[in-house]
């Protein structure tokens, strides 16, 4: 037992590493919308769906055909990836927003409302694609699984004890960090960004200052959504595969990556998912990764009887009851 | 939507020659006009689930071989009803209550999958339906005394130890690693490779992970970690695909084999050729290729046809399910007890292969075949005791 | 700019077509107040008429033309409803967010197919076992999480559900991911054998929702129940009032379950087989949705609303693969139009119009002359 996890410690938090920062990007998308307008925006799961399928098409398009090798091609690629699942992740969020939840909050809805709606939304996003529009794109009845060309080669580039570190995972990793870096850099100097913390913290002074509200809401989707395409795009170049569900298991981890790191809370939703990836992939090595899931859920339940709003707290906003 | 339309006017028309050759008073009756009488079918399956694939093609051979037998213009016509239950119990449930009650079939080919057969049997067994699978590997199914029940398929008690023993011969491994998902189908395969195994001295190890997980990296360090001369995975092609691409890419070599639930050509799409390539997959099923002669070639050149596509997994099987249920129906036994009592001797040369049932329900005929990933595609091999693993 | 989009071809703009149908309804509910003792009966015993002729044969073949209308009657209908009034006491009547629900289900359903096929107790005591163990299991789950406010709840208790569905498919002592076969069916009542007919399974559907139903109105109307809406309206309050509002709140918990418990129990009776697969989150979600559509709060609506929600998609087998999109196109829809759901009752409509009821309204959304949220007041 102790060799095998000798064997397996490095390896597994390499692992942790990576899996986690594609959790922390999706969590973002749910901690910025919960700030603001407190709902769980289970949709969001589709929305991170829609961001592999935007790379899965843009690489089938330009057809990597040649061997991948590291070079400027590849990374202008990548680039490309992430901002084309950047821009349909954001604008299907932005059109979420609007079509089930800004009739409700017009209305003065509840928040169990929303969150139907947003249960309701989710249900119709996945039939869509896998009924229309996923056939329409790649030709292929739309429950199969779609598989994208490789062009990040997956050349070892060190060794940290007897963990191979390759270079798809050390871009998974900085990819994840720069753009996080630069959201937070967003919200926190910008003036969109003064609103949306102004908002999330007091909406009603908000509004007496001048925020408009509904571009507020608008903005935190489109910010949130394209982290989430950003994330899609890398799950796709890492995993190389996607599915009209794919965003079901992954949005749950994201969520509890959210709560587990303090919701509305941008830095805590980082230290969240790379948290759950580490805890999930460390507790797999004594009980088997089919606990996985029962790991993450178990370690959310201990944080918050112990932190009842995260390892880091609330603080998009202060908390309001 | 016409085609739903002329679909149902054909279960009306069905169902009123039914009633009118009820009326008229049994067999004296319809020898009268020539009008033939009908009997129904059905087939149950996921035809429109995830698993689809696995499923439409035993339904297409089935539809294939009720079409030529229509074609032939016998006496007694039979009509193939279709159920999709998507694989589920609870929709097995209540679409066979309506099958048996309001349709009245007479015999039913599937279900497809274990959990739905477990659910339904004792249905089916009550109302005195027999039933032919196609493709339900579980080796409970055969244990449970239903007399009606049958499979034109080999279980998982057979396959497992098959692909084991197909492995120790062709590369005689120290120590294997078994992995599975967590689906009924894919743990019930390793266990039963698992056993095998260590009964024939091999050290086993194993993990499984949950059915949607994508991220395989705790199971690849174990398997890294572990150093295994063969991997053996229970389950379906799209884990399947996944796992391999995260495998080679994680640096393990060793050879990885499955069973018939990753025998499709989506298992290359999903790991990417060069990953794909050299992975054996056994299967009870026999596929027919293009350069296939004699009776596969024509039922080959036919399904081609009729289903505009390569056979597939299990269309043989559906096709020789669906043989098993004409013959009896040209025999003149047209409801479902006299249908069982044919089924208790029939005896003809399938497609796939012999069909002759034992009195659980389990064909006579177990053979399992193997299959390679070879250039991109899916190659058999051969019988499991013959085949011989190329490279 | 107000949700105008989706009612734009009516000629007055404000008005949906649902605000007809809540007139309606609040004149019924009017004359429901002040009905006489036997009037009130006449209705008790009109519905009771109308849910046992309900299997004939002459309205299943409109109502379900797919499948067979009585197996669809006790499941998923009857079943739904059944989970329904079980978690409209945690969602409607408490407060408390749960996505999880589904988990007491399993655990009825398992304890009967385990103590009956392993040591072959009889039915009702593996039911009585079931419910039991789900009221266990509600307050282990509870008692450290219900300090947490709604959605730290609501997280909790999804991964909650999650973690009982994984376990029963990876524990091997109940079958994994095998499930477990030939589950016993209950004995025979009256004469009434249980067996492959969903007809007897039907009635002792309608018997155990009758039974559930009877016990939240007595609830509900009881200091238990007013304690519950004190919580729901505003729990720093019921506190300082002197609600022990973590007993409540546990209490609420625990009786939930225990009718989840009961469902799963009559379900796993009359399934012969069960598997961890039976449990997703989706049935979760879908129960709550079958809530919230109705009216989360008030019964009749609750079970309207997961009449609905079982019966729809059976109805509309024809459109079969397009069925679950349709679906999740009708929840937005309905929640556009009518949050508050089909049959709200007039005190939650009250308490969500100001925000208090539940879960509270969304954030960043400042009531002005323009929120459409006063609309409904003055008619």
């Amino acid at each position: 037992m102790l060799q095998d996890f000798l064997n397996q410690i490095l390896p597994s938090t390499v692992g942790g590493l990576v899996i986690g920062s594609i959790y922390a990007l999706v969590a973002l998308g749910y901690t910025m919308v919960y700030g603001v307008l407190r709902l769980i925006n289970f949709a969001h799961s589709e929305i991170f769906m829609i961001g592999t399928f935007a790379s899965l098409v843009l690489l089938t398009a330009i057809a990597p055909a040649a061997p991948a090798t590291f070079g400027i091609a590849m990374i202008g690629t990548l680039l490309l990836c992430m901002v084309v699942s950047a821009i349909a992740s954001g604008g299907a969020a932005v059109l979420l927003e609007t079509v089930a939840y800004r009739p409700l909050r017009k209305r003065g809805a509840t928040k169990l409302a929303a969150l139907i709606s947003a249960i309701g939304a989710s249900i119709f996003l996945q039939e869509l694609f896998a009924l229309e529009i996923i056939p329409w794109l790649t030709d292929k009845p739309g429950r199969n699984q779609a598989s994208a060309p490789r062009f990040v080669p997956r050349d070892e580039l060190f060794h940290i004890g007897n963990a191979a570190v390759r270079l798809d995972h050390v871009i998974v990793i900085i990819a994840a960090v720069l753009v996080m870096i630069a959201l937070d850099q967003t919200v926190s100097k910008t003036r969109i960004g003064r609103g949306i913390r102004a908002t999330a913290q007091d909406p009603e002074a908000a509004v007496l200052m001048g925020v408009s509200i509904d571009n507020i809401v608008r903005v935190t989707f489109l910010l949130g959504g394209a982290m989430a395409g950003v994330a899609g795009a890398l799950y796709l170049m890492e995993i190389e595969n996607t599915v009209f569900n794919v965003g079901f298991v992954l949005g749950i981890k994201a969520f509890t990556a959210a709560v587990l790191g303090g919701i509305g809370n941008l830095r805590g939703a980082l230290l969240g998912g790379i948290v759950l990836g580490l805890i999930e992939n460390w507790g797999a090595i004594f009980l088997g990764s089919q606990w996985k899931d029962v790991i993450a859920f178990t370690v959310l339940v201990i944080v918050l009887m112990f932190r009842p709003t995260g390892i880091l707290g609330e603080s998009l906003q202060r908390a309001r009851a | 939507m016409s085609g739903a339309r002329l679909g149902r006017v054909l279960v009306l028309a069905a169902a009123a020659s039914l009633v009118l050759g009820a009326c008229a008073g049994g067999g004296g009756g319809s020898s009268s006009g020539g009008d033939a009488t009908t009997v129904k079918i059905g087939f149950m399956g996921d035809l429109t689930g995830e698993n689809s694939a696995i499923v439409i093609p035993p339904r297409n051979g089935a539809k294939m071989a009720i079409a030529e037998y229509n074609a032939k213009n016998p006496k007694t016509k039979i009509e193939l009803v279709e159920y999709d239950s998507q694989g589920k119990p609870d929709q097995a449930t209540s679409l066979i209550t309506k099958a048996v009650g309001t349709d009245k079939i007479v015999g039913l080919i599937g279900p497809a999958f274990s959990g739905e057969s477990k659910a339904i049997g004792a249905q089916l067994e009550e109302n005195k339906i027999p039933s032919i699978s196609p493709s339900a590997t579980n080796p409970g199914l055969a244990k449970n005394g239903w007399k009606y029940w049958h499979r034109v398929v080999a279980n998982d008690n057979d396959q497992g130890p098959g692909i084991a023993e197909f492995l120790i011969k062709a590369k005689s491994p120290k120590k294997a690693f078994v992995l599975s998902d967590d689906q009924e189908y894919s743990v019930g395969l390793a266990e039963a490779v698992a056993k095998t195994f260590k009964d024939k001295g091999v050290a086993v190890e194993t993990d499984k992970f949950a059915k949607d997980a994508s991220d395989y990296s705790s199971t690849v360090s174990k398997v890294k970690s572990a150093n295994p001369d063969v991997i053996v995975y229970g389950g379906y092609y799209a884990q399947l695909g996944r796992l391999l691409k995260q495998l080679r890419d994680g640096g393990v070599t060793a050879i990885v084999a499955s069973g018939d639930g990753s025998l499709d050509a989506q298992l290359i799409s999903g790991a990417g050729q060069a990953a794909a390539e050299g992975a054996v997959l056994a299967c009870p099923c026999n596929i027919p290729s293009a350069d296939v002669t004699g009776n596969l070639k024509t039922f080959f050149d036919n399904y081609k046809k009729s289903a505009n596509a390569d056979p597939a997994i299990y269309s043989t099987e559906g096709y020789d399910a669906a043989t098993a249920f004409i013959k009896a129906v040209e025999g003149g036994n047209t409801t479902g007890e006299k249908i069982m009592d044919f089924l208790k001797t029939v005896n003809f040369e399938g497609v796939s292969k012999p069909i002759k049932f034992k009195d659980n329900g389990e064909p006579e005929a177990n053979s399992i075949f193997i299959y390679q990933v070879k250039g991109g595609v899916l190659k058999l091999l051969g019988p499991s005791a013959e085949a011989k693993l190329e490279g | 700019m107000k949700g105008d989009e989706v009612t734009s071809e009516e000629t007055t703009p404000r008005r949906n077509p649902f605000s007809a149908i809540g007139h309606g309804i609040d004149v019924m509910r009017d004359w429901w107040e002040h009905a006489k003792v036997w009037q009130r009966y006449l209705v008790y015993i009109g519905a009771v008429v109308f849910a046992l002729i309900l299997p004939a044969p002459a309205i299943g073949s409109f109502m379900s033309p797919g499948a067979d209308w009585t197996s669809v009657l006790v499941y998923p209908i009857g079943t739904y409803i059944l989970l329904a009034v079980g978690l409209n006491v945690v969602v409607g009547q408490a407060g408390l967010l749960d996505l999880g629900f589904v988990a007491f289900f399993a655990i009825g359903g398992y304890n009967v197919a385990y103590f009956g096929t392993q040591y072959h107790w009889n039915y009702w005591a593996t039911v009585v076992m079931g419910i039991a163990m789900a009221a266990v299991s509600g307050v282990i789950l509870g008692a450290p999480t219900l300090r947490l406010r709604g959605d730290y709840l609501a997280i909790v208790t999804l991964g909650f559900g999650e973690i009982v569905r994984i376990t029963a498919n990876n524990a091997d002592v109940i079958g994994g991911a095998r499930g477990i076969t030939n589950v016993p069916h209950p004995p025979p009542i009256f004469g009434t054998k249980f067996l492959l007919d969903p007809a007897p399974y039907y009635y002792l559907m309608i018997v155990a929702i009758a039974l559930v139903i009877i016990f939240s109105v007595r609830l509900q109307k009881s200091r238990v129940g007013r304690a519950w809406a004190a919580i729901r309206e505003d729990e720093d309050a019921a506190e300082l009032m002197g609600v022990p509002t973590f007993k409540f709140k546990l209490l609420a918990f625990a009786i939930g379950a225990m009718i989840g418990g009961l469902a799963g129990g009559v379900y796993a009776g009359k399934a012969v087989f069960i598997e961890p697969n039976t449990f997703p989150f989706i049935l979760s979600a879908t129960i709550l949705a079958a809530v919230v559509l109705g009216g989360s709060g008030n019964l009749p609506g609750v079970i309207l609303g997961a009449f609905l929600i079982g019966w729809l998609p059976e109805r509309f087998r024809d459109f079969a693969e397009y069925r679950i999109l349709i679906f999740g196109g009708v929840l937005v829809l309905m929640m556009a139009l009518r949050p508050e759901g089909l049959l709200p009752s007039r005190r939650r409509k009250a308490e969500l119009r100001e925000g208090t009821g539940g879960m509270g309204a969304m954030g960043a959304e400042v009531a002005g002359p323009t929120t459409e949220a006063s609309a409904e007041v003055n008619q």
